[in-house]
Order: C-alpha cells, then sequence, then structure tokens
C-alpha cells in the first residue's frame, strides 16, 4: 500500500541541500565537524578534497544511508533520510552497486520496478532504454554485469541512479577509473541533465574535474575549506587553476592549525 | 554520449509504509531466481543433491527397511532447512557488501518486501526441492509413509522457510563467506545432533533434552515422524508445524530488524 502525500511547494528552501552544524560520527572518530553548506538547485556542485577527508561520509548523510548524524540537514524541503525522499535522490556509491548475475537491462528493470511498480510496463521500458542511451551501454545491454569493464560496470551503476528522473543526484567519485574521452562524455551527460532540471552533488579528487562545476565545496579533514564557484575561488586566492587554489587554501589551514597547536604546547 | 530531453518531470513519491508491497516483493523474488538462472549449476546441485543422498541413504539400510523410513523421512525435513539456510545466508552477505542492500535501502523498498522476495524465491524453490526428494523418496525408493506425502511436503517447505529466515538472521552477523559457512555448523549441527534423528530425544540426558525442546528443527522431524506413523493429522503434528512456522517467522522478523537503513 502507498500514501501519496502531495508535496508542498518549497517557498522557503530553494537550496536543494541545505546543512546548518552537521556533525558525523563514525565509531570514537567525529568524520564531519560542524559544516554548514548549500547545495543550490538545478546546478552541479562538485565536491572536492583528498581521499578520507569525509566526502563519501557527507554524500551519505544527504542520501540518508548515514548514521549518527546531528545538526540541520534537508534534502529537497525535508530532513535527510525522509521516506518521501527515497523516489526523489539518486545515488551511486563509489564501488559499483548492481548485480554482477544479471544483465544491464534486468538490473535497469528491477530497479525500475522497486523505483515505482505501479508504473506501465511500457513507460517503465521506455525510461530503461532512456538511462542505457545516457550512459551509452545500449550495445551492452544483454551482457551479464559482471563480464563488463570496471568504468562500464560504474555506468550500469550510474544508469540505475538515473531512473525516474530524480530531483537530485549524489554521485560518489562517478569518473574514477574512466579514460578521458568517457570522462568528458559523462561530465557533458552531467551538464545536460542539470540543463534537465536536476541537481547533482558529484564528488571527485581530480581538480580539472571542479572546473567544469558550478560550484565547489572544498573539503578537508571533515571541513569545509571553501563554498564557491570555481571563477570566484580563483580570485579570491589570486590563482590560476582550482587546483592552484585549493592548495592554496590548504596551507593557509595547515599553517592555522600549527599556529593553533603551539599556542597550546606554550600554553 | 547522445543524451534525450526528457523533461525533468519531478516523479510521483511513492512512500512505502510498513505494510507489504505486493509488487516490490514479487519483483524482488523475480531478481532472486533470476540471478540463480544464470547460475546453472547452482540450482542442479540444490535439486540433485538431496535425491543423490536420500538414493545413498536407501542402499546403506540396504537390511532395514524400517531404519530408512525413520531417517529418511527425518532428512526430508532437514536437507531443506540446510540447503536454504546456506544458500540465503551466502545471497543476503553478497547483498551487504556488493553494496546492491545499501542501494535498495536508499530506494523506495520495504524491508519487508525485501525479506519477503527473499523467502518467496528460495520457498519457491524449496517446493521443487522437496517435491522431487519426496517423491523419490516414496514411489521409487519405497519410503513407507503412513500418512499423506502432502503434509510431509508442507512440513519440508516449512522447514524451508526456516532456513531462509536463519540464512538471512546469520548473514548479519557474517562479514564474510567464509565466516557466512562456518555458521552452518554452528547454527545447523547442534540441531541436527538435538533433533533426534539419531536417538529420540526423551533418550537424551535430560539437559540435552530441555534444549532440544527450544530448538526448532526437533518439531521439524517430530513433525515427519507423526506423518509417517499416522494417517490423520494429528494434534501432535499440527503443534509441530506451527511451531516450525512461528520460528521462521519469529526469526525473518529479527532478520528484518538486522537491516539498516542508516549505517556507519
Amino acid at each position: 500500500m502507498m500514501n501519496y502525500v502531495p508535496d508542498p511547494p518549497h517557498p522557503t528552501a530553494p537550496d536543494a541541500v541545505h546543512a546548518d552544524d552537521l556533525t558525523v560520527v563514525r565509531g570514537p572518530r567525529t568524520v564531519l565537524h560542524h559544516l554548514r553548506f548549500t547545495v543550490p538547485r538545478g546546478q552541479i556542485t562538485g565536491l572536492l578534497g583528498p581521499s578520507g577527508c569525509g566526502k563519501s561520509t557527507l554524500m551519505r548523510s544527504v542520501v540518508g544511508t548515514q548514521a549518527k548524524v546531528t545538526g540541520t540537514l534537508d534534502v529537497l524541503g525535508r530532513p535527510a533520510g525522509h521516506p518521501t525522499l527515497r523516489s526523489r535522490i539518486g545515488y551511486v556509491t563509489q564501488a559499483p552497486s548492481v548485480y554482477d548475475d544479471l544483465t544491464v537491462r534486468q538490473n535497469l528493470d528491477y530497479f525500475a520496478a522497486i523505483l515505482d511498480p505501479g508504473r506501465a510496463s511500457a513507460e517503465r521500458r521506455h525510461d530503461v532504454a532512456r538511462v542505457l542511451t545516457d550512459v551509452d551501454l545500449t550495445s551492452h545491454a544483454d551482457a551479464l554485469a559482471g563480464n563488463l569493464s570496471g568504468g562500464q560496470r560504474g555506468r550500469v551503476s550510474l544508469a540505475v541512479a538515473l531512473l525516474g528522473t530524480p530531483e537530485l543526484l549524489v554521485l560518489d567519485e562517478p569518473t574514477v577509473g574512466l579514460d578521458p574521452v568517457l570522462r568528458r562524455d559523462l561530465w557533458n551527460l552531467f551538464h545536460d541533465l542539470a540543463a534537465r532540471g536536476a541537481t547533482l552533488l558529484v564528488s571527485s579528487h581530480v581538480m580539472d574535474e571542479a572546473e567544469r562545476c558550478h560550484r565547489l565545496l572544498l573539503m578537508r579533514e571533515g571541513r569545509i575549506l571553501a563554498d564557491d564557484t570555481p571563477a570566484a575561488l580563483r580570485t579570491r586566492t589570486g590563482t590560476d587553476t582550482v587546483e592552484a587554489a585549493f592548495l592554496r587554501l590548504v596551507d593557509q589551514a595547515n599553517e592555522a592549525d600549527a599556529v593553533d597547536r603551539t599556542k597550546e604546547t606554550t600554553r | 554520449m547522445s543524451t534525450t530531453t526528457t523533461p525533468a518531470a519531478p516523479a510521483a513519491p511513492a512512500v512505502p509504509t510498513g505494510a507489504l508491497n505486493a509488487a516490490r516483493t514479487t519483483a524482488t523474488a523475480a531478481r532472486v531466481l533470476r540471478q540463480l538462472r544464470h547460475d546453472p549449476r547452482t540450482i542442479a546441485l540444490l535439486i540433485l543433491i538431496p535425491c543423490l543422498m536420500l538414493i545413498l541413504l536407501r542402499y546403506v539400510f540396504d537390511a532395514s527397511p524400517r531404519t530408512f523410513d525413520n531417517i529418511g523421512a527425518s532428512l526430508l525435513g532437514i536437507f531443506p532447512l540446510i540447503t536454504m539456510f546456506l544458500v540465503t545466508s551466502i545471497a543476503t552477505l553478497r547483498e551487504r557488501t556488493s553494496g546492491t542492500l545499501e542501494r535498495l535501502l536508499a530506494m523506495p523498498l520495504g524491508k519487508a518486501d525485501l525479506i519477503a522476495g527473499y523467502a518467496l524465491a528460495f520457498g519457491g524453490l524449496a517446493i521443487v526441492q522437496s517435491a522431487l526428494a519426496t517423491g523419490l523418496a516414496v514411489w521409487l525408493l519405497g519410503l513407507d509413509v503412513t500418512g499423506s506425502p502432502w503434509l510431509l511436503l508442507l512440513v519440508a517447505l516449512l522447514d524451508a522457510l526456516l532456513g531462509t529466515a536463519l540464512g538471512l538472521f546469520v548473514s548479519a552477523f557474517a562479514a564474510s563467506e567464509f565466516q557466512a559457512v562456518q555458521f552452518m555448523p554452528a547454527v545447523i549441527f547442534p540441531q541436527l545432533l538435538l533433533c533426534g534423528l539419531f536417538t529420540p530425544r526423551s533418550d537424551m540426558h535430560p539437559a540435552l533434552e530441555a534444549i532440544s525442546d527450544v530448538l526448532p528443527m526437533s518439531y521439524a522431524v517430530d513433525g515427519m515422524n507423526e506423518v509417517l506413523h499416522h494417517t490423520d493429522m494429528t494434534a501432535t503434528f499440527v503443534r509441530d508445524v506451527l511451531i516450525v512456522a512461528g520460528c521462521a517467522v519469529l526469526v525473518l522478523a529479527l532478520g528484518a530488524a538486522t537491516l539498516r537503513r542508516r549505517t556507519a
């Protein structure tokens, strides 16, 4: 049985994601420290930072699969993890999460049925054909996912997230291990999706991809170093590339940490 | 990469409630069976091994058909429990480690839909397995059943569900396939020893008999023996069947509790 709750318009929440004092604890460690950021609608927001800085934890919190999240985290006008959000968010984990012992089409058919079992099968088939075209895997539709290359399996995982045209796409390192041509194609697809009205939150540790985002969240050790457009970041730091800007910000943060530590030891 | 120009029409939000969604449950069951279909060797092993074991047993006890009757009937209940336990614990573990479980739980899928889907798929497989094994034992190997073979099948099916439930539950405590397989001797063997297969439960040390009273496999074997010796459905048989079914439901509910939408 399903309850259809009509969604109210979101006059007060124009941002797709709004976080305030967001803190996440994993075991003994605090992974995210009092984060405050927004992800605007209809844009590509890049989440960048070295591996282990908390990018995946932040994304899992937005999707609602992360435990021990405190503070405010609103996603599409609802608190993160709200049941109504489950069909409105597409999520791609770092490792491709598809069934290796099913074909690409069988994978998509199953997830499409889970997403919206009430839909007519013709409509569902159309949706599956659309996402296969989007990730350029139509010619591999009847291959077992387990027999595909790593990059292809990653695209199957992405295709699953595109089913049902979600309003928000959360993509954890979607281009890792892909060749330059595929990477360019995927970024073209991301811009296409944004043009169609979707909001994208894409993580990466490849800085040249940052230049292709509308906005950037730069992270380091569970804290947000910067939340700005690529151009504004370059101007603010007086650098030519986002990579140089990021390194400048990291150095500044390291110096600040060092000063803090000397203060503590001299106290 | 070409793209179509579908407008971003917001999908109608589907809100999963606690109740079972039939379409999602059957889709999940169909998916589990489809996965198995790509693995014909596993299907062959699942279906054939119980039959081969029964044939083996029949000729091991060539000189004493009464012993074959007793052990054979018990085994008809034990086989589906063990195989479904193994298959489910590995399948669920793979679902957990491959990330597909996290993906499913981030989607509008109820935990009950997932568990019922697995129970339906493996229950169906268990029917095929048990029907073949029971048919072979009764009609070709001369297993002498006083009651209806249909009742044997019913107990076998409930045992399979219990195996599925136990497998689902223990997979939450296994971090690897190695651990999952080791749960078989840990969970199944004690029940096998205490269920009355080797010696009547009343002949055991009172402490062990008391333990066997709370293990579900004891009732599975009791139920099989009731069918073996009585023409009609006895009150004991009904009690046994209800206990096995109740345990299966209880453990399935415990298994559902181990599925967390939010994980560390």
